[in-house]
C-alpha cells in the first residue's frame, strides 16, 4: 500500500496549492493529508502511516522545527522523509532544520516544478512509485 | 544603499516575484512614497505581519475586496466573488510571502529577524496604526485598475542597557 503524505501548514491556501501541485506531479501520490500546525500533524502520525511530511516553519502551536524534532526523536518516524516549506530563507532556521535531519528545504513563493524537482530525489528511494 | 532604499528594492523585488510566481501576474511599476502623520482611512482587507529582532517593525499588504478576490481566484484557481475565509487566507499567505522576502533580503545587513503570523482585517472606513511608528514606506502597485498597497515601516530596537549587579545593593534601572 502507498504511504499517505502528510501537508502541515497553517494557511489553508497553501495546502490547497500543494494538494493541487502534488497530485500534478505525476509521481504518483494519491492520498494526502493535511495538518494545521505540527500539534496536528503529530496526531494525524500517531493514527496513519505517513511516507513523506511537507512543513512549513512558522506555525502557532507547534511549529515546523518542532515538529522536525519529535519526527527525528522517535525510532517509528525517524526515516520519514521531511521538507520544509517556507518563507524563511534566513540561515538561523533553515540551518537549524538541516541539522535536524530535514531532507530538503523550498522557498515560498515556490512554483509546481520547484516543488517537484525537490521531490523525485527524497520520493524516488522512499514511496514506491 | 540605505535602509530606505533597500526596503523599497525589497518591497518591488518580492512583490513581483509572489505575484508571478503564485499568480502568474507580471505586476507594473509602483508609486513610492514616504508616508507619516495620522493614518488614512480603509475600505477593504489589510493584511498586517510583524517584525521582530534587532529591528522591529510592521509590513502589511492591502487592497479593495475585487482585488483580494481576484488574488484568490488565481492563487487558488477557484472563482472567489465575495470576501470570505479563504479569501482572507490568500491574502494573508501573500503577505506572509511578501513581507517574508523583504525580511530575508533585509537580513544581511540588519540581521536575523523574525515574522509573525499575518492578521488579516477586512471592512469599511477603518484605519490602522502600529504604536510609535512615524513614517511608513509606502508602495502602490497598481492593478486591474486598482492598487495594491505594500507598506513597511522598521525601526531599530532599544539597545538593552547592562544592569550591575552587586551584592546587598539594590539595582538601579537605567531610564
Amino acid at each position: 500500500m502507498e504511504p499517505d503524505v502528510l501537508v502541515v501548514d497553517d494557511s489553508a491556501a497553501i495546502r490547497k496549492i500543494l494538494q493541487r501541485v502534488l497530485h500534478q506531479t505525476g509521481m504518483g501520490i494519491h492520498h494526502i493529508l493535511e495538518a494545521g500546525n505540527g500539534q496536528e500533524a503529530l496526531e494525524i502520525m500517531n493514527k496513519q502511516k505517513i511516507g513523506l511530511v511537507l512543513t512549513d516553519i512558522n506555525m502557532p502551536k507547534m511549529d515546523g522545527i518542532q515538529l522536525l524534532a519529535a519526527l527525528k526523536a522517535e525510532p517509528a518516524w525517524r526515516d520519514i522523509p521531511v521538507v520544509m516549506i517556507t518563507t524563511e530563507g534566513g540561515e538561523t532556521k533553515v540551518g537549524e532544520a538541516v541539522r535536524l535531519g530535514a531532507a530538503g528545504y523550498v522557498r515560498k513563493p515556490f512554483t509546481a516544478d520547484q516543488i517537484k524537482e525537490k521531490l523525485v530525489g527524497i520520493l524516488e528511494p522512499a514511496l514506491p512509485l | 544603499m540605505n535602509l530606505e532604499q533597500l526596503i523599497i528594492a525589497g518591497i518591488r523585488r518580492s512583490t513581483a516575484e509572489v505575484f508571478s510566481t503564485m499568480l502568474g501576474v507580471e505586476l507594473d511599476v509602483p508609486d513610492t512614497a514616504i508616508e507619516t502623520g495620522d493614518p488614512e482611512a480603509n475600505d477593504g482587507v489589510v493584511s498586517l505581519v510583524g517584525l521582530a529582532g534587532p529591528w522591529m517593525g510592521t509590513g502589511s499588504v492591502s487592497c479593495s475586496p475585487e482585488l483580494a478576490c481576484r488574488v484568490c481566484s488565481l492563487m487558488l484557481m477557484t472563482e472567489s466573488k465575495a470576501v470570505d475565509e479563504e479569501v482572507l487566507d490568500a491574502v494573508a499567505e501573500l503577505t506572509n510571502m511578501i513581507i517574508g522576502g523583504v525580511k530575508n533580503g533585509l537580513e544581511p545587513d540588519l540581521g536575523p529577524l523574525c515574522l509573525s503570523i499575518p492578521t488579516v482585517v477586512f471592512g469599511k472606513n477603518f484605519r490602522t496604526k502600529s504604536a510609535g511608528t512615524a513614517e511608513w514606506i509606502v508602495l502602490r502597485f497598481p492593478w486591474e485598475g486598482s492598487q495594491l498597497v505594500v507598506k513597511m515601516c522598521l525601526t531599530q530596537a532599544e539597545k538593552i542597557h547592562p544592569i550591575l549587579h552587586a551584592p546587598s545593593h539594590a539595582c538601579s534601572l537605567e531610564v
